[in-house]
């Protein structure tokens, strides 16, 4: 275990510079809306969703129904039913820990474990667990930090969350780099800019995954072409 | 707190019983039958790399092109790791120099 949590800090260190910097803010909003850090702690720790406890924190100042939050929270991580789909085999060997990679499948996360692959004498399974508990450890952490001394930090923190679409910029490249066809890559790009231009940023990510579903499973016939070659290729070499 | 201990905890379990059964779908839909579709392995594989991109443009949503500054810190610092992970392909340096140069840009540079 020490092996796995040593091979995967460094792979996290992204993920903590946002986590911490997001989480803090988090906490401070939390904090403003009334919610001490016991509160912050609880959240993070059951929740576990970035963007969506952001939103989280106006339904605290009331008016809003249940069932109304119930159907925002739907709608904001809806994403998410499209990511285990790349670690169905992988997480069912993992046993009891299988029900906590699956709930801290979060944006960063996923795309950590897309991204890395576990270093040679490591084992998969501890790397990925390490990961994603280390990951939510600094979400914890950072809304704990925010509640308690945001006010208190002297650093301008301003720009510091740009780590993490830094983070999605680097594994975009190491997967263009890996992939045998460009085109997934070329859609997710196209079709999210392309409802940007279109609806504006609002609700830009509901119909963006339905658009990128639609589109790969239109192109499946190129892509998996591509695939095939490449891999006669690689058959190929000595 | 305007809300009461219990409705805040309710709202709490709600968005987080949500959020773990979207997290969850996958898992219980495809594994109990054993096989999964052919089609949901295809996506399983090439969603990854196109979820990236709409990532990256999701992150960048806010920007707006028409008013000053333009999108230039941004522009200037997705290059930048751009250019110095495909150069080392380090991420550490990428990230943290590409996040670094944009706080300098927005604080310093941009106000």
């Amino acid at each position: 275990m020490k092996q796995a949590i040593k091979a995967a800090f460094p792979v996290t260190i992204p993920v903590m510079l946002g986590y911490l910097s997001i989480g803090i803010a988090f906490g401070l909003l939390f904090e403003n809306a009334g919610y001490n850090f016991i509160w912050a702690f609880f959240t993070s720790l059951i929740v576990y969703a970035g963007a969506m406890q952001f939103i989280a924190v106006s339904f605290f100042y009331g008016g809003i129904g249940l069932i109304q939050i119930a159907v925002m929270t739907f709608v904001v991580n809806f994403r998410h039913i499209f990511y285990g789909l790349s670690f169905l085999d992988r997480f069912n060997d993992m046993g009891l820990k299988k029900w906590y990679m699956v709930f801290a499948l979060t944006d960063e996360t996923y795309s950590l474990l897309c991204g890395k692959k576990a270093p040679a004498g490591v084992d998969e399974k501890k790397f990925f667990f390490c990961v994603a508990i280390l990951d939510q450890s600094y979400w914890v952490l950072g809304s704990v930090i925010g509640s308690l001394a945001g006010s208190m930090i002297t650093f301008n923190t301003k720009g510091m969350d740009f780590a993490m679409t830094a983070l999605f910029i680097v594994i975009f490249l190491d997967q263009w780099k890996a992939y045998p066809s460009h085109i997934p890559a070329l859609l997710g790009l196209a079709c999210t800019a392309g409802v940007l231009l279109a609806i504006g940023p609002g609700n830009l990510v509901i119909p963006s995954m339905a658009l990128i579903v639609i589109a790969l499973m239109l192109a499946r016939k190129q892509i998996e072409s591509k695939a095939a070659v490449k891999t006669e290729k690689e058959e190929d070499l000595p | 707190m305007i809300l009461s201990f219990g409705q805040s905890l309710l709202i709490i379990l709600v968005i987080a019983a949500i959020t773990f059964a979207l997290r969850a779908a996958p898992f219980i839909l495809f594994s109990r039958t054993g096989t999964t579709p052919k089609v949901i392995t295809y996506l399983g594989n090439v969603l990854p790399p196109a979820v990236m991109g709409m990532l990256i443009v999701y992150c960048l949503r806010n920007v707006s092109v028409l008013d000053a500054p333009f999108g230039l810190p941004e522009l200037i610092a997705v290059v930048t790791v751009a250019v110095l992970h495909l150069w080392r392909r380090n991420s550490m340096l990428s990230i943290l120099g590409g996040t670094a140069l944009y706080m300098v840009l927005i604080q310093v540079v941009f106000v």
